[in-house]
Formats: C-alpha cells, structure tokens, sequence
C-alpha cells in the first residue's frame, strides 16, 4: 500500500501545479461571444437563436431579468487548482457579486453578471484554463466524479482519468451539441459515495477478473418526475466504456423526444420504451459503434485518457472484499472548536498518513477572498496541490498530513471556513432559488442556510446520530437541490391560506445516493417558515424513539417503508403529529408566516421560462 | 456654501472665471498621463518637480507617506467643496497652475480619484493619479517619510471646468437621450437593488487589476465596447454618495478614450434625498447568495 501512495503524490503531474489540471477553454470563443453579443443587441441576432448560443457556451439569464447571467463554469471531476481558484475569486469581484456558488453538480456559478461582460468572464476562465462550455444547454453536462476518487479505501481504482477523458472527448464533439435535452455522466469511487443512479450515465467502477471496468447505470435523473438509472450489464470493461457512452448517446438523440419539452430527458425515453427494449437497441448500437469507430477518434480518446492521471489507477492493493467505512478521525472530546471541526470535517484516506478535509459552505457560497483563502491552504497543504468540490456543496482538500491539521483548521477558521458538520446533516445542500433562477418559487437558497447555522447553533454536529444524513432544498420540482435523494428533502412551491398566497414546502422522507441509492417520498407540505419547527419536531420524535445506536438516516428508512417500532409507525403515524405545528396564525396576527424568507414584500409565485431546455 | 449645488448658470456667473485655458501658451512642464507610474512618480520626486498629495487620513500620514508628499485628507475637500474652498487649497498645498500633482490613497484610487476630479474642475490640468495605493508603494520597499511637508503658499487661477460635472437636472435631462449613457458605479447588489431609471452598471470593481488602481487601456476599452459604448458617447458617473467609486470610473472612461466624462458628485444620496424616481429590483433575493 505504501508504494502506492508514494505513487500518487510524487508522480511529476500532481507536483506542478500549472499544468495538473488540463485546458478545457479556449480564449477564441470569449471573442466570438462577444461578437454575438453585440449581433443580439444590434438585433442582427433573434432572441431565441442567440438564447440557444448563450446557454452552448455556459450562461443562464437571470431571475425575471434578461441583462444579467449566470455563468456555470465547469469543474470535471470537482477537481480544481488554486490558480483556478483565485481567478475565479477575481473575476467574481469585477464582473459578479464577489462571491462564488458551488453548485450539487460540482459546477461553480457566478451570478449576476452583465450580459456585455459575460465573454470577458470567458476570456478569464480559458487563461486558467476552464470553460463554461456546454455547462448548459442541449449537451453533456459537467461530468461529475465523487470527490473521494484515488483516496477511497473501498475503491478499485481512481475513476478519475476515465471522468476527465470522457468530459474530453465530448467537448464541443458535434455528436452531442444538439440532444433532445441535457445528458449527464456521474462516475462514483465505490459503490457508496456517488450519483450514479441518478444520472443519464451512472458509472461504478469495479474490477473482474484482473480488469477494470465499470458497472454502468442508464437512464436515471432527477426532476419533476425522476427515475433511478438501470444497470445495463454486469461488467462493463473500460475498453468499452468509450463505446458504451457513444451509443448511448447515439440511441438517446436518435429516439429521444424533441416535441414535449416536459418528457425529452433520456430517463423518460427508457420509462416510455422500456428498459429491456432500451437495453437491446443499446447493446446493438454499441456493435455498430465498436464496428464503425475510427481509429483517430479512438486514438483521441486514448490520447485523453493517457493525458489524464493513468498511473494513479493502478489497481490499488487496498481494495478487499468487505466495505470499509471512510474513518472519520475521531478525538474522544469535542471540547475544543478544532475537535469539533476534527469529528465530521477530517477523513482519513487509503493512503496512510494522509487525511482529505472538507470546507463546510452554508449553501454553496464563498467569497472571493475565501477562495484565496482555499488556494493559500491547498498550496500550503495538500500535496497534491488541488481540490474537488463536492455535490454537498463543499470542498475537498486532500492529500494533508496528519501534523498538518491543525495549522489547516487554524487559517480556515480565521476565514469563516472552519464550520464543522460536513459528513452530518448540518451540511444542508441549497439550490440558488430565488436569488437567481428563474424557475424558483421559493428562498431554497436562504433557507439551506438558515437550518444550518440554526443547526450549528444547537450544536448537532457534535451528536453522532445524524451523521450521514442529509437535507437538501430545492426551490421547486425540479431538483437542482437534489431534494429527492436526500435524508430529508424539500422542494419549493405556493399555495393559498385564506386570501393569502404562501410559500410553501413539500418535505420527502428516506432518499439516498450511491448505487443502491432511492428516491424519497413526499410526506406532506410544509409552509416555509416552519420547515425549522417541523425539522425539529422530527429530531425529537427520533430521539425518543429509536432504537439503539440507530442513526436519523436509518430511523427515517423504518417509517417510511412502514417498519416503525415505536409510537411512530409509518409515515401517516408522523403526519398527525407534525400537522399541528404547520398551522398558521391568521395573517392579520403573523404575516411573517405568509411571507418567504430573504424578503419583507407579501409572497406571490413568479417564475419565467426555464431556460434548460433551450 | 456648497456650489455644486447650485444650478450650473448662476454658479458661472458667481465666480471670475479666467480663461487661462485658451490664452495659455503650451507649459513648459511636461504634462501628466491620467495615471501615472511608479517609476515615472520616483523620476520627479527626485527632480523634485512634482507635487503628491496624500489624501488618506492625517494620523496616516503622520505614520508616514510618500516623500515630499503633503497631507490633503478627502473629508477635508468634502467639508466644503465650493471652488473658492478647493483654490484655497491648492495654494496652500503650494500648487500652482503649472505644477504637476500625482494623487495617491489607500483605497484602491477611489479616494484620489474624487480630489483629482475636484482639482480637475477648478481649472488645474496637470492632475494624474498613482498607478498602486501606498500599500503597495510600502511593499515595493519605495521611498517613504515621515516628516510633514509644507510648501510655500502660491496662487492658482480660477478656470471651472463644467463640461465634467453633472448635477440632478442635468441627469434628468440625460436619462432619455440616447447619446449621454449614464453609469453607476456601485457594486451590482447594491445597483439592483435600487438605482437612477436607465442607467447602467459598471461596478467599480471592474476597473482595477491586480497590480494596478486601473486597468490598462486597452482593456478598458475592450470593455466599453462590449458595452456598447461609443468612444463619442457622453458619459455621466455616480455611485452611492460623495463621487469617490465614480471618480475612479471617471478616470477609467477617460483612460478608455472616452473624451466626454462627467462625474455627478452628489450622486445617489442627493438624488434620493430629492425623491427622483429610482428604479428597483424586487424580484429576487439576490443578497442572499452572498456568503458574508
């Protein structure tokens, strides 16, 4: 294991800190935007021809207001430098708001910027290197890979280099710039951290007889109607995984469907044919595509892959047969602001000696001068030289020696960046809702943030029972906050009380990721501003009533499926005594209660036009 | 008495304006680019032919400064900005009509920015701004002391320049006309939040580069044309409330190329102070995506 390790972290690629991460952008198309900006204004351009350009090249309109963008920029695999970084931060402060979002698909967005200024936004990110590119729109999104990939103990090998190889090959590949709608690839580590049941294509790397390969999941995914991915065959060696991804991609903009915007996911595709039939065309359309494939395309793949970190993949000797649990480093006392940071924010890795740390955000959100911050400590620290950050929202640091942790813990939290809680549900995940998104009925964003500093205020990060369970906030059913695989989640929406429009929750019980990841059931609704009091109310049931060392996430599991043992049944047991704490006081006596959080204006539900399907 | 107040006419019948401008024959000094560069700054500090004025605070000054600078704090010139006032000044800093001034603060230019402007509109043209704040110039190890400078009291003629000062009517009068683009130069959230109806956002922020209190030229221009905007377009900046984030924009559009800059020094306190329309954004809860 030791000669491993040495491996990883001496190998030339991870020691130069320029080169580590691979050049997704290109400075050219800042220009070309930009031209096409001024065609748009000149209105040499129509509207919906320029949307569809704007949206290929990574920039959303903004809330109820077309002069303003979101720009996603992409992070293949999470895995991000500190130059990275710090540009970022910089061009937060001149063309942003001078903060950053992380975003559940390890996507970064800077929000709010001029439309004019977007190409010089591009033009900065391409001097580091990174793109915006195809981070919307009709094609591959950004392709994920969990955070603990080459440091996981229960992982084969470092899915990492296929992630980035694959992201390669589809960028700007003109087989994939107009889908009937978004794709998504997810790779996991392990069969337990990862999202890969709900992708377009899920990936769990595994090894057979000597081979590496993957377990791939197709056609799951999130939204107002979601789906969990099917596996389309027992061992999928790597050497197919080109071919798979291509075929798959081949069938889904063949077959897809281009009339109903609401039903063109390839999810919907598999769900209206069927899987058996959907698995049979595959299998034969990877045939054609092995059959077909040229051997310069082949090679560029290759060509990707090889460039990525290869060597790291080695099939690492630590991989056994039973499931490790990532030990979190425990210090018996919590009495201390950095034991407490040391029980749920320090993970120690495969390779010993060597501890990955998370940055806990409140929703996603980092200053600029946080992101310099972070740099300064992944420099510092890491001897890898980067990070990842995480569909959770937070970053990774890793590669740190043991000795070196509380030096980390003391810069982080001389900066806002030490709150402990991140492997607990204290790390609430928060889509940006109405601070940005068109679509967006309620303050998801807001409210994210308020459970949590409520829940560091109560100090939940220190009680064991809640690790590894999760909340997560959507603004509305579509499922950027991943609500739908989440311990307990909430998605966004308005109803009316009397004469009064409220915002208001429907709250899901029992999702779960990873490759037997499910999706949550909707238990009842909720008005935003008591999502707190009913949270809590949950927490005390469960206090009382479970049974042993019982955890929140495995109590929740029971009632939702019915196996209660206590008091509490079943999810209709919960309902009655949550419904007497969602009542609301007549308006005339609390108007608060009508109104969303992040506001003093009276709630009413107004949303645009979604701009993801363009 | 606060001149800038009055309407611009009266005001130019108030004070004698000495057109030294036109009658002057070419100085012999060498004049200013709007901004200039350490080195450039060091080479006149040493024949001594410059003047530099400090407008941080006095206790920052005393804990030293620039050499042979002398102490100007911005809420000084604030106190009472009318000319008579600003003219006082200058002759007490021993600046005359031909003396070349270099501007410097510790708050990215902003501050100098607004006393350039001031001593702009009185009339004195050899007026730039330093390239980094003293925060930098201490870093790069450069001279400093900490002796108080004092110079010789002189008299500077009187020569108000108005084509670079805008007040409230003259705003209104621009917000419909196509050629005079206004811009704010606040932060976006706080542009969103509330502004002047039609005009545009160009955040301060923007302007700068790691190195330096402005951007290079080309880049600025790079940026106005990607705007939209013409290098023949008038231009009139405000920010919050006394002209300071929207001096720096004033001197960055004039970097840019743009010949027609006016600063609205009272700028959007005085305008709500009036009860002008603002137009507002009240459709999303943009401030909670800021981590602070």
């Amino acid at each position: 294991m030791a000669k491993s390790i040495d491996y990883d972290v001496l190998s030339s690629s991870k020691n130069k800190e320029l080169e580590t991460n691979e050049k997704w952008g290109l400075a050219e198309e800042s220009e070309y935007f930009a031209n096409k900006v001024k065609l748009y204004r000149q209105d040499k351009l129509n509207a919906d021809e320029f949307r569809r350009f704007r949206l290929q090249n990574g920039a959303y309109g903004s809330r109820l207001n077309s002069e303003f963008s979101m720009i996603r920029i992409k992070v293949p695999g999470g895995d991000i430098t500190p130059t990275q970084l710090e540009k970022i931060a910089s061009l937060s402060e001149s063309f942003s708001i001078g903060s950053a979002h992380v975003s559940t698909r390890q996507n970064i967005q800077l929000h709010w910027v001029q439309l004019e200024d977007v190409s010089e936004v591009f033009r900065g990110l391409a001097e580091v290197g990174l793109t915006s590119r195809e981070a919307c729109g009709n094609t591959i999104r950004n392709v994920m890979c969990s955070h603990f990939a080459g440091v996981c103990p229960n992982e084969p090998f470092d899915a990492t280099p296929y992630a980035k190889a694959i992201a390669r090959f589809f960028l700007r590949n003109p087989i994939c710039q107009n889908l009937p709608r978004k794709f998504k690839f997810n790779f996991s580590c392990c069969p337990e951290h990862g999202y890969v049941r709900i992708a377009d294509v899920g990936l769990v790397p595994t090894i057979r007889d000597g081979v590496k390969g993957f377990r791939v999941y197709l056609g799951g995914g999130l939204g107002a109607a979601s789906f969990i991915g099917h596996l389309l065959e027992e061992f999928t060696p790597e050497s197919r995984l080109l071919s798979t991804s291509i075929a798959t991609i081949r069938l889904y903009d063949r077959l897809g469907n281009r009339e109903n915007l609401a039903r063109n996911r390839m999810r919907y595709l598999v769900s209206e044919i069927g899987w058996e039939k959907f698995q049979g065309l595959l299998l034969k359309e990877r045939i054609l595509v092995e059959a077909t494939i040229s051997i310069p395309t082949r090679k560029s793949y290759d060509g990707f892959l090889n460039t990525g970190d290869l060597n790291n993949t080695s099939i690492s000797s630590t991989s056994t047969k039973s499931k490790i649990k990532l030990p979190v480093i425990n210090s018996n006392s919590a009495d201390t602001p950095y034991t407490r940071w040391l029980n749920t924010n320090v993970v120690a890795q495969k390779q010993s000696g060597y501890y990955s740390v998370y940055i806990t955000l409140g929703a996603g959100d980092i200053t600029s001068s946080q992101l310099r911050i972070l740099a300064e400590c992944i420099r510092e620290f890491s001897l890898e030289k980067k990070a990842r950050n995480t569909p959770q929202q937070n970053f990774l640091i890793r590669y740190i020696k043991a000795d070196q942790l509380p030096k980390v813990f003391q810069k982080l939290s001389g900066n806002g960046l030490g709150n402990p809680g991140a492997n607990t549900i204290v790390s609430t995940v928060g889509c940006s809702g109405t601070t940005s998104c068109n679509l967006a009925i309620t303050n998801s964003h807001r409210l994210a943030k308020e459970i949590q500093s409520k829940f560091l205020e109560l100090n939940i990060d220190l009680d064991k029972d809640y690790v590894d369970s999760t909340i997560k906030i959507s603004g509305c059913p579509n499922s950027c906050g991943q609500h739908e695989v989440a311990t307990i989640g909430f998605y966004g929406g308005a109803t009316r009380i009397g004469t009064s429009m409220v915002p208001i929750y429907t709250m899901l019980f029992a999702g779960s990721t990873g490759e037997n990841g499910e999706l949550g059931k909707a238990i009842m609704r909720v008005p935003a501003k008591k999502v707190m009091d009913v949270v809590l109310k949950i927490f005390e049931h469960f206090k009382k009533e479970r049974k042993g060392d019982e955890k929140l996430n495995e109590w929740i599991y029971k009632i939702s499926n019915g196996n209660g043992a206590g008091e509490i049944k079943n999810v209709d047991d919960m309902k009655k005594l949550l419904l007497p704490i969602i009542e609301l006081p007549a308006f005339s006596a609390a108007p608060d209660f009508y109104k969303d959080y992040g506001t003093d204006s009276n709630f009413v539900a107004k949303t645009a036009r979604g701009e993801c399907a363009a | 008495m606060c001149c800038l107040n009055k309407p611009i006419n009266r005001k130019k019948n108030d004070i004698k304006v000495v057109n030294k401008r036109v009658k002057a024959k070419p100085p012999s000094t060498p004049s200013l680019n709007l901004v200039c560069d350490i080195d450039t700054l060091r080479t006149l500090i040493k024949k001594n032919k410059v003047r530099v004025v400090d407008v941080r605070k006095r206790d920052e000054y005393l804990k030293g400064h620039i050499k042979t600078a002398v102490s100007l704090p911005l809420a000084e010139l604030l106190s009472n900005d009318d000319p008579e006032s600003i003219i006082k000044i200058l002759n007490n800093l021993g600046i005359s009509d031909d003396t070349l001034v270099v501007i410097y603060d510790d708050t990215f230019g902003a501050l100098a920015s607004r006393v350039a402007w001031s001593f702009k509109f009185i009339g004195h043209r050899n007026v730039a701004l330093l390239e980094v704040t003293y925060d930098n110039w201490k870093k790069l190890g450069l001279e400093i002391e900490r002796k108080s400078n004092k110079y010789s009291k002189v008299s500077h003629s009187v020569d108000i320049d108005y084509s670079i000062f805008a007040d409230a009517e003259y705003i209104e009068n621009a917000q419909n006309d196509k050629n005079k683009i206004i811009i704010d130069s606040r932060e976006r959230l706080n542009f969103l939040t509330e502004h002047i109806p039609n005009s545009k956002n160009i955040p301060y922020t923007m302007l700068r580069s790691e190195n330096s209190i402005l951007r290079n030229p080309s880049e600025l221009k790079r940026f106005m044309e990607n705007r939209g905007i013409d290098l023949n377009n008038e231009i009139i900046t405000y920010c919050g409330s006394v002209g300071t984030l929207s001096g720096l924009a004033f001197f960055a559009l004039k970097t840019a190329g743009i010949s027609n800059v006016k600063l609205y020094p009272k700028s959007f306190k005085e305008w709500k102070s009036l009860g002008k329309p603002k137009t507002e954004f009240k459709d999303a809860t943009y401030w909670d995506l800021s981590a602070e």
